[in-house]
């Protein structure tokens, strides 16, 4: 292969070129120590990023997490209440569900690039894609939530409507948590580098959410399930975000720490700290400081998800985010390597 | 055709082809680049586009070298890469004799960032190349005295990974591997979902913002399926761009680096030819002369689906949290007790 006819002397077969040691034909002897690559520092293309960066909009991508997470957590409540008789709490959990799952369909669908082949997700299954087991799980959580709202509100039909309440609260906590493994499945070093913890970053705020879902739908006497849930979520969330970005490379933690994900995150932890104060100083007295403190949680939630999103965005345009980490783990290497042999290559 | 999947594995081994799903199927093939005989031409670029019917990416004019075309992505399959460095080649007498006046600096080099010198400059030669960091005046004796110049050129193109990242997340089956052992997106079949643009460790694939699919190189397919050279090998002067089958290349620039050590090059490194690598191996490897940062390329590229059995457990077990903290949270029986719960997590 890669032979070129269009020789001038025939010379088919035959590549000089190939061979060509550009600077081998010398005016100046250079001793091999000068001629050594230099010792690490940062370098990088003209600045260029590395990797190219998402194309998933906002607030399409990051609302769905929002909303998955909520309708998710919002089934395990719903089923809950469903099953300790707590009728407005029962019925808040499975209609937000049912509201949430279907506007993040619309939200899923409207950031595909060719949103009338959405139903493709389903042409294969494949378990190294966090997509397509999403896609497969919202296949059957979507239709379940649906029918568990839409008996409660009917009253028509209670042993189908327990049967996909129950179907909704196995598969929802999966709905909720399956999104953390999406983007940290990516070579995008602030969600993938952090994936030890982002499952349980979103599933936290995603109690947060169905919590303070809870707190707005239901009454002063159901709602404590749903205060509990919130307060313990919003307290995960807000430790839990912080051991992410601790666990961090400096270079990768700065996106969190830079424009918009450090407005969205700053604003998560005061929102989700004035819902937890407030959950906890009146949920179970005022119904409308309860509403107020769920309002505030729901807000919490969603702007950690943004938040995260955005520092996604930050670091897959910063070299130094790709690039440092990997160099340092590739010098490490190498003089592991020269230890024993000292055969270790730059 | 969509092979069998490995559960949770996205490890292909040495024959990827065969490891989805082909039974019979030719030699793997690959490009082999061999950045050291770049001139720079960008006839890799046009060809790759007259062939491909890629459609224009943008006529912008960067200011920060001959590259105008930036990186890879939707309507960029091949991408020429310029980079001046005060280095010397080998022992390249470069001819500059211009001791006071720098040969980067003079022309009013300057950086992307702005941080760069824009006139000429008589004393502190500013190295702001790529590559370069490095403030005003630290170039030094050996490397980077006053008048030591280089130019690396090198042809960037989609590295058909071993372990695909893209491959791995796509959800539709778009993405497919071929029989030569290639990655390629079925446009027919792509959805425009995103997942592996940002999936790629390498940042080769991206939409097309008209089309809303995602596109990127095929290592032309169609005329492999010819028997036919892809047209960016076919096209360039100085064999710079080697096609072929992946073993017989792999040897070639084995070969290749250890002549480019004898005659003094001792930059000469192979990128991606390695199997035991992040990505197993690329299908397109590279003879790079400096660091592959320099050059735009991740050091240490590693498919992010290697992590993924560990993140679907992690994920079963904040899923079985939430599930667990939601049973706790009704634990305390009385309808009003405002016993708060800490079972999360």
């Amino acid at each position: 292969m890669n032979e070129t006819e269009v020789t001038r002397e025939g010379l088919l077969h035959e590549r000089p070129g190939r061979e060509a040691t550009t600077g081998v034909v010398a005016g100046r002897r250079r001793s091999r120590e000068e001629l050594m690559v230099e010792p690490a520092r940062f370098q990088s293309y003209y600045g260029m990023p590395v990797i190219n960066k998402p194309v998933w909009a906002s607030p399409d991508i990051p609302g769905y997490f929002f909303l998955g997470g909520l309708a998710g957590a919002s089934s395990v409540l719903g089923a809950g209440a469903h099953l300790t008789g707590r009728r407005s709490l029962a019925r808040g959990g499975k209609v937000v569900a049912a509201g949430a799952i279907s506007l993040s369909l619309v939200a899923l669908v409207h950031d595909l690039g060719r949103p009338e082949r959405f139903l493709n997700m389903l042409r294969v299954f494949k378990p190294t894609s966090p997509m397509s087991v999403g896609s497969w799980l919202l296949a059957a959580y979507g239709p379940a939530a649906i029918v568990a709202a839409g008996t409660e509100a009917t009253g028509l039909f209670p042993a189908i409507g327990g049967g996909a309440t129950a179907g909704a609260a196995v598969l929802g906590p999966a709905v909720a948590a399956y999104t953390a493994a999406l983007i940290s499945n990516t070579a995008v070093p602030a969600w993938h580098d952090g994936h030890r913890e982002m499952p349980f970053v979103f599933v936290a705020s995603s109690a947060t959410a169905a919590g303070g879902a809870g707190l707005i739908t239901s009454t002063l006497a159901d709602n404590a399930p749903a205060r509990r849930l919130a307060v313990a979520g919003g307290t995960a969330e807000v430790v839990l975000s912080r051991a992410l970005e601790h666990r961090l490379h400096p270079d990768v933690r700065k996106a969190y720490h830079e424009g918009k994900a450090k407005k969205f995150l700053q604003a998560a932890e005061l929102l989700t700290g004035t819902g937890i104060v407030g959950a906890l100083a009146a949920g179970r007295r005022s119904r409308i400081i309860a509403a107020a403190s769920g309002a505030a949680l729901l807000a919490g939630s969603a702007c950690e998800r943004f938040g995260i999103f955005w520092a996604g965005h930050g670091s897959s345009m910063d070299p130094a985010a790709t690039i440092t980490p990997q160099r340092e783990r590739l010098e490490a290497r190498s003089s592991r390597a020269a230890r024993p042999g000292g055969t270790g290559r730059g | 055709m969509i092979g069998p999947i490995d559960l949770l594995s996205s490890r292909r081994g040495p024959d990827p082809a065969s490891a989805d799903g082909y039974r019979e199927h030719p030699r793997r093939m690959g490009f082999f680049t061999d950045t050291s005989v770049c001139i720079g031409c960008k006839a890799c670029e046009v060809a790759c586009k007259e062939w491909n019917h890629v459609p224009e990416d943008g006529l912008e004019f960067t200011g920060m070298s001959y590259d105008n075309t930036k990186g890879l992505g939707a309507d960029t399959w091949r991408h020429v890469k310029f980079i001046e460095q005060r280095k010397p080649l080998g022992r390249q007498e470069p001819g500059l004799s211009h001791q006071l006046v720098s040969p980067i600096s003079f022309g009013g080099y300057r950086r992307l960032d702005g941080h760069g010198e824009p006139g000429p400059s008589r004393s502190a030669p500013n190295v702001a190349a790529p590559g370069g960091a490095t403030a005003p005046g630290t170039a030094t004796a050996g490397v980077g005295g006053p008048i030591d110049f280089r130019w690396l050129m090198a042809s960037d193109v989609c590295k058909h990974c071993t372990d695909a990242g893209c491959l791995d997340v796509c959800p539709t089956g778009a993405l497919f591997r071929t029989e030569f052992g290639t990655v390629v997106v079925q446009e027919d079949v792509c959805n425009g979902c995103g997942y592996c643009v940002p999936a790629c460790p390498f940042g080769v694939l991206d939409k097309r913002e008209e089309d809303g699919r995602i596109w990127k190189c095929t290592l032309c397919y169609d005329r492999l399926s010819n028997g036919d050279e892809p047209a960016c090998a076919k096209t360039c002067p100085t064999s710079s761009i080697q096609f072929g089958e992946l073993d017989e290349l792999r040897e070639r620039a084995g070969r290749r680096v250890q002549q480019l050590h004898d005659g003094g090059i001792l930059d000469a490194r192979l990128y991606l030819e390695s199997p035991d690598d992040g990505v197993g191996g690329a299908g397109a490897f590279f003879l790079l002369l400096d660091e592959p940062e320099v050059y735009g390329l991740p050091p240490d590229p590693v498919v992010p689906t290697r992590d993924l059995p560990r993140m679907w457990k992690l994920v079963g077990a904040a899923a079985g949290a939430l599930l667990a903290a939601g049973a706790a949270s009704f634990a305390g029986a009385g309808r009003s007790a405002g016993r708060s719960s800490g079972a999360e997590s």
